[in-house]
C-alpha cells in the first residue's frame, strides 16, 4: 500500500482506473461538458442581448 | 407572521437587485466544491471492495439524479405558486428550471447506464427506477415544449403549471421504486435521516459533491432568470436604465 492520501500508486494506474477506466471517464467527462454548457448556453445568450439591445439603442439615437 | 418578504419576492425588480448580489457567492462556492469534490472522489476515495473504481461515478450519478428530482418539485411549487397568486418571478423560475432539470435527468440516466456496463452487465434494462427517471425527462421535454409552444405568456404560465404539479406525482414512484418493486438499481447509498451505509472517506465527497450540484444549479438558474427578466420587464424604466448601464460597461 502506498503512504500517500492518494488512492492510486501512480499517475497511469490514476488513468486506467482498475479495469474501468473508460466508463469512468466517459461519465467525468459528458458530465462536464453538460455543465459547461448549462454556464455558456445563459452567458452567451445575454451577451447577445446586450449587443443587439446596444444597436437598437444607437439606432434609436440616430434618428 | 410578516409576508412582505414573499410580495416582495414578486417584484421583478427586488428579485434582479437580490440575485445580482448573491450570484457571484454561488458561482464561487459551485467552483469550489465541485473542484473539490472531483479530485476526492476520482483520486483519494478508495475503490469500492466489490465495484473497483467504477463506483466512483457515483460521485456525478447520484448528485444529479438528486436534483433532477429536487428542480421538479421545484417546478411543482413554482406552479402551485404561479397559479394561486399569479407571481410572475414563479413563473420565470419555472421556464428557467425546467432545461436544468432536464440535463441533470439526462446526466443521471447517461452515467446510470454507463455504470450499470461493468456492474449489471448492460447498458439499459426496463427496470422500475430506470424508467421511472426515463418518464421524469420526458416530463420535463413536455414543460419546456409547452412552454415554447404558447405563444401567450399567460397562458403557458398556467399549461406549465399545471403540468409540473401533476406530473410531480413521479417523484415518490421514483424514490420507492427500488423498494415497491423487485428491481436491479441498489436501494439508496445516502439518506438525511439514516447513518450513511459508506465510510466516511467515501461518502464525504459525495456530499461536497451534491452541495456543489445544489449551488451549481442556483448558479445557472440565477443567470438564466435575471436574462429572462431583462426581456420580460423590457418596457419598464428600471430594466431599460439597467440595460443602458450594462450595454455602457461593455462599450468602455
Amino acid at each position: 500500500m502506498n503512504e500517500s492520501i492518494f488512492a492510486f500508486n501512480s499517475f497511469a494506474e490514476f488513468i486506467a482506473m482498475g479495469k474501468h477506466g473508460f466508463y469512468v471517464w466517459v461519465c467525468f467527462g459528458i458530465t462536464i461538458a453538460v455543465l459547461a454548457i448549462n454556464v455558456a448556453l445563459p452567458w452567451l445568450a445575454r451577451r447577445r442581448y446586450l449587443n443587439q439591445e446596444a444597436r437598437r439603442l444607437r439606432w434609436e439615437a440616430m434618428q | 407572521m410578516k409576508w412582505t418578504w414573499f410580495h416582495r419576492l414578486g417584484s421583478p425588480k427586488w428579485f434582479y437587485e437580490l440575485s445580482g448580489r448573491w450570484l457571484p457567492w454561488f458561482a464561487v462556492a459551485t467552483v469550489l466544491l465541485i473542484a473539490t469534490g472531483l479530485v476526492w472522489g476520482l483520486a483519494i476515495a478508495p475503490p469500492d471492495y466489490q465495484q473497483g473504481n467504477s463506483f466512483r461515478i457515483i460521485y456525478i450519478h447520484v448528485p444529479a439524479s438528486f436534483l433532477a428530482q429536487s428542480i421538479y418539485i421545484s417546478l411543482a411549487i413554482a406552479g402551485v405558486v404561479s397559479l394561486v397568486w399569479k407571481m410572475k418571478i414563479a413563473d420565470v423560475a419555472l421556464q428557467q428550471s425546467a432545461p436544468i432539470g432536464a440535463w441533470m435527468a439526462f446526466i443521471s440516466l447517461l452515467t446510470g447506464a454507463i455504470w450499470g456496463k461493468p456492474t449489471w452487465g448492460a447498458y439499459w434494462v426496463w427496470d422500475a427506477r430506470l424508467t421511472a427517471m426515463l418518464i421524469l425527462l420526458f416530463l420535463y421535454f413536455g414543460v419546456i415544449a409547452l412552454g415554447q409552444a404558447i405563444s401567450n405568456r399567460e397562458s403557458a404560465a398556467k399549461a406549465c403549471a399545471v403540468l409540473s404539479i401533476v406530473g410531480v406525482v413521479n417523484i415518490p414512484i421514483i424514490k420507492y421504486s427500488v423498494d415497491w418493486w423487485n428491481t436491479l438499481h441498489q436501494p439508496a447509498t445516502f439518506s438525511v435521516i439514516e447513518k450513511p451505509a459508506m465510510p466516511a472517506e467515501m461518502w464525504i465527497p459525495l456530499l461536497i459533491m451534491v452541495v456543489g450540484f445544489y449551488c451549481f444549479f442556483t448558479t445557472v438558474l440565477l443567470m438564466r432568470m435575471r436574462l429572462e427578466i431583462l426581456r420580460r420587464e423590457a418596457k419598464t424604466s428600471w430594466v431599460k436604465a439597467e440595460v443602458a448601464r450594462l450595454v455602457g460597461k461593455k462599450h468602455e
